[in-house]
């Protein structure tokens, strides 16, 4: 380590002003602050540094992103060998079919995000921000594990220039990048984004008979009343199946138990926002419970209960992951609980009374991402006048 | 330089004085028949000409409309235009005329005819009212156009309905952008527009 330091602080000048390769400052001090924390200090008065600078937060969420990266691996490999009939294969069989099946879109998603943060800071002079990391695993995570690298690739290019560059860069977009690449694949490539055919990778090989790869909750939007969840196979799924997440479905998202632990670490490292998290889960809940007292046969989706409402599909993926981006959500401490509360509700609104969309989380936040300025407004505004009216004499 | 001068009107709005791009009038159905390039070109035309003549009627009756009723005068002209287009294309060209549906009709609440009518027409000659219009009209139609030609082309990989993307590159796997059909992208295609032209024209940014 000493010597790469050594090494680095060697062409260190060529970069700087003035250097041979000035222009490229960016990118070198890009990679030379993700290897070594930077020694620069304040010059004038006094400034309390936080050693938690951007990087380390964001390298905290991937770490907090891990346990259902690492899981929905396992579990592609899990469904493909379900749905092929292939029985009595071992967990590193299983891991390393998920691993290399998705690997080439994780791949894809940083470079071309990675590639146009680079160029785009070069073109401004700009440091290189690091939002990208993040988006850059979650991008695959909420997509099909069928998606082609090509689709992903455009789709990325779109969200970070469109979402993001243009707004001023990271810390500027208003709408979560992530989730604007998935809204950009799920609205231009329909086909590979929804179905039955998308979610378990097959890898050219033919599927057992009876084989359905629709997720839970596109297989809820037509079934008849009375009939029970299935997995791949055609067997009923049990809640703890479904809490565990071993079904198809977007691969990162399905389970619910890894991302409670990534939703644990988030807190206890004071990453994420609690009262985000809370009152999204606390509105989704009221929302089906709602839904379901209210069950009709016209919306099969009501018929589910609430805890399983909670756990299927992108639900808790989306408010544990996506929701609390400090970025896109609200500032004010009361606008983060009618934010997160909305989230929840309007998803399982889009869930169970919308028939074209199985799942409306994406939908869900990216509408609220739009609404929190106006939340943040009426909030402090409430606030002003609250405060104004305390301040006035009655009757003087 | 008189001549220079003369054709101002017309030369002005496909650029620097853009009814779309610069103004940012006529949105709503810039986005709406963009999908495929024939209707585009066709709405083109119809703005163009529904412009023109109106422009130039105004412009002969500027100066015995009462200022008070104005609006509806206008109104009144440029109702009694569409609704000769209308029935032009309806005559000779049906399913055009069918997939512009009521965005024919609804040229007459374009707010690029009014705009001209009030800013220009009224206060000036008839031959520059009608170069005038003629140049908005094209301004507004280059825009279309440019647009029109990147929805085709992605969305449904055709121009004008002749097939442009070879087959084996849907068999290799690629696939036409429904999102480009969608009205949010043509949204997304004149900011793109507008972004490249500021970057030509660096007076006009703000």
């Amino acid at each position: 380590m000493k010597g790469l330091k050594k090494k680095i602080d060697q062409i260190k000048p060529k970069f700087e002003k003035g250097g041979k390769f000035e222009k490229l400052h960016s990118v070198f001090d890009g990679f030379y602050t993700f290897l070594f924390t930077p020694n620069e200090t304040s010059r004038s008065g006094v400034h309390i540094h936080d050693s938690n600078d951007s990087k380390r937060t964001m390298i905290i969420v991937v770490l907090a992103l891990l346990p259902c990266c690492l899981f929905g691996m396992w579990n592609v490999g899990y469904q493909h060998f379900l749905a092929t009939g292939e029985t009595g294969k071992n967990f590193l069989e299983l891991f390393f079919y998920g691993f290399f099946a998705v690997l080439p879109q994780i791949l894809t998603a940083y470079i071309v995000g990675l590639g146009i943060e680079f160029v785009v800071a070069q073109m401004r002079g700009h440091e290189i921000q690091e939002g990208f990391l993040v988006s850059g695993i979650l991008i695959p995570m909420i997509c099909p594990v069928d998606t082609p690298c090509w689709m992903l690739a455009v789709a990325v290019a779109f969200a970070v220039i469109f979402a993001k560059e243009v707004f001023g860069g990271t810390g500027y977009n208003f709408l979560n990048v992530a989730l604007v690449t998935r809204a950009f694949l799920f609205f231009s490539y329909p086909s590979k984004m929804s179905g039955d055919g998308v979610f378990v990778s097959l890898g050219n090989q033919p599927a057992v008979d009876g084989f359905s790869g629709a997720t839970p909750l596109g297989e809820l939007a037509s079934m008849a009343p009375g009939d029970q969840m299935t997995n791949v196979l055609g067997d009923p799924l049990s809640f703890t199946d479904i809490f565990f997440g071993l079904y198809p479905g977007s691969w990162g998202e399905t389970s619910t138990f890894c991302i409670l632990i990534g939703a644990l670490i988030l807190l206890f490292t004071g990453m994420a926002n609690w009262r985000i998290m809370l009152s999204g889960i606390v509105g989704a809940f009221l929302m089906a419970l709602v839904a379901n007292n209210w069950m009709s046969d016209l919306y099969p989706a009501t018929a589910l209960d609430p805890l399983t409402q909670l756990c299927l599909g992108g639900f808790m993926f989306a408010i544990v992951f996506m929701a609390t981006d400090p970025v896109t959500a609200c500032r004010t401490t009361a606008g983060k609980y009618i934010y997160g509360f909305l989230i929840g509700v309007v998803t399982m609104i889009i869930r169970c009374y919308n028939a074209g969309y199985p799942e409306g989380a994406m939908l869900a936040v990216l509408l609220l991402n739009c609404f929190a300025p106006l939340i943040d407004h009426c909030v402090v505004s409430l606030n002003i006048r609250k405060r104004m009216k305390r301040a006035e004499i009655p009757n003087s | 330089m008189s001549l220079k001068k003369t054709l101002l009107p017309l030369v002005n709005p496909l650029s620097k004085d853009n009814p779309v791009i610069v103004q940012v009038l006529g949105i709503c159905s810039a986005l709406a028949v963009t999908a495929k390039m024939e209707p585009a070109i066709v709405m083109t035309i119809s703005v163009t000409a529904v412009l023109a003549f109106a422009n130039v009627i105004i412009s002969l009756l500027r100066n015995t409309i009462p200022n008070s009723i104005r609006i509806i005068v206008q109104l009144v002209v440029v109702a009694a235009l569409v609704v000769i287009v209308d029935q032009v294309l309806k005559a000779y060209n049906y399913e055009v005329s069918k997939a512009l549906s009521v965005f024919i009709g609804l040229i007459i609440t374009n707010c690029i005819l009014m705009g001209r009518l009030e800013a220009f027409a009224l206060n000036n000659r008839p031959w520059p009212s009608f170069l005038d219009g003629i140049g908005n009209g094209l301004g507004y139609g280059i825009i279309l156009i440019i647009v029109s030609f990147f929805r085709e082309l992605f969305g449904s990989g055709t121009l004008f309905g002749c097939q442009v993307f070879p087959q084996w590159w849907y068999d290799a796997g690629y696939m036409n952008n429904g999102m480009m059909i969608l009205p949010p992208m043509a949204l997304i295609v004149v900011a793109c527009i507008i972004w490249v032209h500021r970057i030509k024209n660096k007076d006009l940014q703000e």
